[in-house]
């Protein structure tokens, strides 16, 4: 009881924060807060591919890239925003179903190869076809979206924009895991041989994993274009990846939340760690090895695990208490 | 023709530098099951280790041997007993994604403590050209591919002549029933990480004076290592070699004759088309866990 309420105040907190904070901060720090929003949907999209269905994808960014570039494209076209962005959301999912084939076929590092290959490759794409990417000179002179007649122009405006969608993303996850197809994704991770011979067509559920998963990656890249407002390749690289898959490993794959705390080290961490100057990835990179050595799950792994050995404690002190009065009757 | 001659050539040299590089890649995973994402780093760093010495006023050979040793202790020994013993019982894809921390970790670390900026490295081999028929071909091409062949072929004697060599294989193969047959099972794994650590320093060594010492080299030289892996065979030292080769000669003709833009798709269309159609490699054995 008392730990729900713990719980409940501090979501509140946490929510409060993320709605009040930015109006004390100046220009840079709303970037960077609009930067985690977009990022934490990214992640969470991985998350869901990795941590719940279980499959590894070393393609994410790309996705990010793919979503940012048919913003970026179509509203220099002159097509506003909405109608990019859904077109983005679509094509990312039909990717990243498409690339779910490999995993039908291959699992764990072959996969992670595949997919590793094909982040390479769309990154050639957007450097290379210049007619339609401009290339490395990249895309600009589009302009934030407005809606109902209200603009999200300014940073602080832009940024509520992005929270909502990060509020719209975080509500369509959790109503997919606890819905019987997030179920379907945990049996796939947990045993597809015998998700199989219950039924589950794990076929279909691995290529949704999958799609769903990138279609995240394709929204949160439609956000992050309007937010930068240039896209080149650059800051989609296999980096892009790997960070992701480092956020979602941090925070802790397969929980809810972990994607959040994973995408704010990912992102704040560089901030805070301002003084170290280059050394920052340095330390950033020896502080994932040592957690993955403590606790392959991640940080909310290591909290779950403090909660199940109190708990453990608890019950056995009670267990005693109670053999103990046992004894005395 | 002359042209071709020569892309086929310089195409084998880097091919036998790749193979150097996946040989210790596929050994990794033979024996302790480590993807290694960082060995493209691994290759990068020696030449480091030699740069370093060189400052410090000591003759080429010297600090080869220097550098040789720094790797051994760091890439062989504390990435062992560091990264690898403690990860290894959380499972195969937890270590795999340390080591690409790990890759960050060393890339990162280099330009900080060294420099950002490529540095010319020097070759211990002969330079210049060679006239045979008219053709005129890279001597130092031909050199390398031939030391790196040499010392392909000095690890296949080892593994396959000598004892300790028998034994490592039989540890790769089966540790359990290794370990049934008496072979100090923990001393041959360590063994293999130092042999990896000795074969990417030699390809920093070899390649280093072709490409320049620069703290991103690694990511490149990775990833044709892990395609030459995974095409020739996984688990095969053999399909290490074919698929080295094969990727250097591809990558090669791919710049010139195809598109200098798309050379790095390639390799990857190659990957791609293994690991569906072929996913033991082409010199390998289908292994049971893997499809």
């Amino acid at each position: 009881m008392s730990r729900s309420v713990l719980l409940k105040t501090f979501g509140v907190l946490i929510v409060g924060a993320l709605i009040f904070l930015p109006l004390t901060l100046n220009r840079y720090g709303i970037y960077i807060m609009s930067l985690w929003a977009i990022m934490t949907i990214a992640a969470m999209g991985l998350n869901l591919t990795l941590g719940y269905a279980g499959q590894v994808s070393l393609a994410q960014g790309a996705f990010v890239g793919l979503g940012a570039y048919t913003v970026a494209i179509m509203m220099s076209a002159g097509f506003g925003f909405w109608l990019p962005l859904l077109i983005a959301i679509v094509i990312t999912f039909a990717v990243g179903w498409l690339l779910g084939y490999p995993a039908l076929r291959v699992q764990h590092h072959y996969l992670a190869f595949v997919t590793l290959a094909f982040s390479t490759l769309v990154f050639l794409v957007f450097r290379n076809e210049e007619w339609l990417t401009k290339g490395i000179y990249g895309i600009m002179g589009f302009k934030r979206p407005s809606a109902f007649g209200v603009s999200f122009q300014k940073p602080i405006e832009f940024y509520y924009f992005t929270l909502g969608a990060l509020a719209l993303a975080s509500a369509f996850m959790a109503w997919l895991v606890r819905s019987p197809w997030g179920r379907a994704f945990v049996a796939l991770r947990e045993n597809p041989v015998r998700a199989l011979s219950l039924g589950v067509d794990t076929r279909r559920y691995t290529l949704m994993a999958f799609a769903i998963g990138s279609a995240m990656g394709g929204f949160s890249g439609a956000l992050y274009a309007p937010l930068v407002e240039f896209v080149d390749p650059t800051p989609f690289t296999l980096a892009l990846s790997l960070n992701l898959l480092m956020m979602v490993i941090v925070g802790g794959s397969g929980f809810f939340f972990g994607p959040f705390l994973g995408a704010a080290i990912g992102v704040l961490l560089p901030e805070w760690l301002r003084f170290a100057h280059g050394w920052y990835l340095t330390i950033y990179a020896l502080f994932v090895m040592i957690l993955l050595i403590k606790t392959p799950t991640g940080i909310l792994g290591i909290i779950e695990n403090m909660i199940a050995a109190r708990k453990t404690r608890a019950a056995s002190a009670a267990r005693a208490a109670a053999s103990a009065g046992l004894d005395k009757v | 023709m002359m042209n071709f001659i020569n892309l086929i050539l310089s195409g084998l040299a880097t091919g036998a530098i790749y193979a150097l590089v996946a040989i210790g890649f596929t050994l990794l995973w033979q024996t302790s099951q480590t993807i290694n994402f960082a060995q493209g780093e691994f290759v990068m760093v020696p030449a480091f280790f030699v740069l370093a010495a060189l400052n410090l006023g000591m003759p080429l050979p010297i600090a080869l041997l220097v550098g040789l040793a720094l790797s051994m202790l760091v890439l062989g020994v504390l990435f062992k007993n560091l990264l690898v013993d403690p990860m290894l019982r959380h499972g195969v894809l937890p270590l795999a994604i340390c080591t690409m921390a790990l890759s960050i970790f060393l890339k990162e670390t280099v330009k900080e403590v060294y420099s950002a900026e490529a540095s010319p490295f020097p070759s211990f081999l002969p330079e210049g050209n060679l006239i045979v028929f008219g053709a005129t071909i890279s001597i130092q091409s031909v050199s390398i591919f031939v030391f790196a062949i040499c010392a392909v072929l000095a690890l296949q004697a080892f593994l396959a002549r000598t004892s300790t060599g028998r034994q490592m294989q039989a540890t790769a193969q089966n540790p359990y029933v290794a370990k049934l047959l008496g072979v100090p099972v923990k001393r041959m794994i360590m063994y293999t990480f130092l042999i990896n650590a000795a074969l990417v320093a030699l390809a920093s060594f070899l390649i280093s004076p072709v490409y320049l010492a620069k703290f991103s080299a690694g990511e490149t030289l990775g990833l044709a290592a892990f395609i030459a892996a995974i095409v020739g065979g996984f688990n095969q030292i053999r399909g290490a070699i074919v698929g080295g080769l094969l990727l250097g000669i591809v990558d090669n003709l791919a710049a010139a004759y195809i598109s200098t833009q798309y050379r790095g798709a390639v390799p990857l269309f190659l990957l791609i088309a293994v690991i569906l159609f072929r996913p033991q490699g082409l010199m390998g054995r289908a292994e049971e866990r893997t499809v």
